[in-house]
């Protein structure tokens, strides 16, 4: 509580003397918020406009209906869609949570021959951009019969060499006298990972969990390719196909979306704490 | 209860030697206490001892078995880390009975040897708390805990009081030191601080550059050390050293003069070592011993005593005035040690030649 009174009491000194320098920041984070926030509210308000009043582009809709919802709920494909991205993108994010952080704990902590140079090789991966990945991919896919599958979908993503760097990157911070203690009480390498090192780096864990949760639930390009059956669509897939279908229907569009937006919301509100906790305790520390 | 053999043990770090095959016995319940310099090789020691180090050569036996290539859970020992290392994440009962992780026994069982071994060490009230809500005296108590649970068949310390303030400090080494009293199981302490070896052995191994220079009892070791950088080591504040030379039976020093003394056979250049507490500022500097006189550079009133740095020649010594007397800076003091409270040692091995 003290920590939070004290800034508090900061701020409110800090008010009554507003230099110039500190309005120049002010404007130019209202101008990014703004910027940010734009979309987002006009998502919304597209949402509850009729497909006629879609380029009336008042924030207020004229005569705000519901009946989009009504429309996107109602079709069948679109629920499908929707708990198609949910299963692929919990699978990959516990995918990612359980083999990224063996591999940055094992990478953290063993000393072995070839541990930097298989650190660097992972590494590596991350310059290489997805969209040249994507031919390897597909022809991989196609040989293996995984196209038009979820594990199609999901195997690029299952282990990430971002996720693995950050997990080793947090690993090397938990001290080996923690694991060693844990050794002479008798417990196997496996349990010293899952049952000591993983509950220390909780926020690591968060961090990772979101950013690999928001990736797979955004993910367009790469389900786009390697789905034909509409069954298989993941949201943003589904939702794009709304403008393939005569018109390009931005009501609905602009609905499926904000319905999206739901889960990753979630998943943030959920998480994010340990996250601020996670870097509170770097600073006390520190 | 174990006794620990360690027969010419070494631990090689690539092409570095840490440990140059060291050769000690600890007898079943006593307690042995590594003391040395950082870099010595006292913590990789223990290390290997845990089994938390491969041995390079060497045999270590526990309890008359090699156990060389047993992991550490196999050789049935206990560690407590000098950071303490219990779970920030899990109760202070939930880390006092994760010692017993891979026993077979009940849950009741554990759970009420959790709350004894909580009772014997302060802890019983507290066992429902997170590490984060203890202080660094109650830490320890649970890492100690965590050791004790498993009845093991002896402690390892790594520099367990480190992190501790000095009244802590003094308080858990009585503390340790009556529970080996109860124990009765062998521990086997690394420390840098002369103090704690004192305090806590039955026996002290003094280490330096991985080879081990003496053994011995506190008293042994205070009174008889075997080479200079012992005698430096044990002992607070440290012995003083000033050069001289023995020539035709005759010891000359830096600075001082000496009278009446048995020296040991020896010719050549010496060091002579006094210890603070046997050089006294005194007026009286009459009969056998080692006199001087030199000029007051600081004091340290501590109360009980006056330590007392002076010039003598090219070097600083210090000496002690009683507690009420504390001599200005910059005057002049007459120094006296009496006839048996110096020790002679080699200047060109720095080995022990006897004390005069």
């Amino acid at each position: 509580m003290t920590a939070t009174s004290a800034p508090a009491s900061e701020l409110t000194a800090n008010s009554r003397d507003i230099r110039p320098g500190r309005i120049i920041i002010w404007t130019l984070l209202l101008i990014g918020g703004i910027i940010m926030i734009t979309p987002l509210l006009f998502m919304f308000s597209t949402s509850l406009k009729t497909s006629g009043q879609v380029y009336d582009l008042r924030l207020i809709p004229a005569a705000p209906t519901f009946d989009n919802y009504l429309r996107v709920l109602g079709d069948g494909r679109f629920m499908r869609w929707f708990l198609n991205s949910t299963f692929i993108a919990l699978t990959v994010t516990l995918s990612n949570v359980f083999f990224d952080s063996l591999v940055g704990y094992t990478l953290a902590k063993f000393e072995f021959r070839g541990r930097y140079f298989i650190f660097l090789a992972i590494l590596s991966t991350l310059m290489i951009p997805t969209e040249m990945l994507v031919i390897p991919w597909y022809l991989m896919s196609s040989q293996l019969g995984w196209i038009d599958s979820y594990w199609g979908i999901m195997f690029p993503g299952m282990m990430t060499a971002f996720g693995v760097f950050l997990m080793k990157q947090f690993f090397e911070g938990v001290p080996n006298d923690f694991l060693e203690a844990a050794r002479i009480d008798g417990l196997n390498e496996f349990t010293i990972w899952w049952k000591i090192a993983m509950p220390m780096v909780v926020p690591a864990i968060s961090a990772l969990a979101i950013f690999s949760f928001l990736g797979n639930w955004t993910a367009f390009f790469w389900p786009l390719i390697v789905t034909t059956s509409r069954e298989l669509y993941t949201l943003p897939v589904g939702i794009s196909s709304f403008s393939a279908e005569s018109s390009i229907q931005w009501e609905l569009i602009m609905t499926g979306a904000a319905i999206g937006t739901i889960p990753t919301l979630l998943v943030f509100l959920l998480l994010q704490r340990y996250i601020v906790r996670g870097v509170m305790l770097a600073g006390l520390k520190g | 209860m174990a006794k620990i053999e360690l027969q010419g043990l070494v631990k090689d770090y690539g092409k570095t030697r840490a440990v140059h095959g060291i050769d000690l016995t600890i007898k079943d319940g006593e307690f042995v206490v590594f003391v040395g310099p950082s870099g010595c090789g006292k913590s990789t020691t223990l290390r290997m001892i845990a089994g938390l180090e491969d041995i390079s050569d060497g045999k270590l036996l526990i309890a008359d078995e090699v156990v060389n290539q047993r992991e550490p859970k196999q050789r049935n020992i206990a560690m407590v880390f000098q950071n303490y290392a219990i779970y920030p994440h899990m109760t202070v009962g939930q880390n006092i009975g994760f010692g017993l992780y891979t026993a077979k026994l009940s849950k009741a069982e554990k759970k009420k040897r959790i709350e004894e071994t909580g009772q014997i060490l302060g802890l019983e009230k507290l066992l429902d708390r997170r590490p984060a809500a203890l202080s660094g005296g109650q830490r320890q108590r649970v890492a100690i805990g965590r050791a004790m649970v498993r009845d093991p068949v002896a402690f390892l310390f790594d520099e367990p009081l480190s992190n501790l303030d000095a009244q802590l400090r003094s308080q858990m080494r009585m503390e340790i030191k009556s529970l080996h009293r109860r124990l009765g199981t062998t521990i086997v302490y690394v420390t840098h601080d002369q103090v704690e070896a004192m305090t806590m052995a039955d026996r002290i191994v003094v280490m330096r550059d991985g080879h081990i220079l003496q053994v011995g009892t506190p008293t042994d070791l205070y009174e008889n050390p075997r080479d200079v950088f012992t005698a430096r080591f044990i002992g607070s504040p440290s012995m003083n050293m000033v050069d001289g030379t023995i020539a035709s039976g005759v010891l000359s020093t830096d600075g001082a003069q000496v009278e009446g003394l048995t020296l040991p056979a020896h010719q050549g250049k010496v060091l002579v070592g006094v210890r603070p507490h046997d050089l006294m500022v005194t007026d009286d500097v009459d009969g056998a011993g080692l006199s001087a006189r030199g000029e007051v550079e600081a004091v340290e009133p501590l109360g009980s005593e006056t330590l007392v740095h002076v010039k003598l020649g090219a070097s600083q010594i210090i000496a002690t005035a009683p507690g009420r007397v504390v001599p200005p800076i910059g005057s002049t003091v007459s120094l006296k040690a009496e006839a048996n409270s110096l020790y002679l040692f080699d200047a060109a091995s720095e080995k022990a030649l006897g004390r005069a």
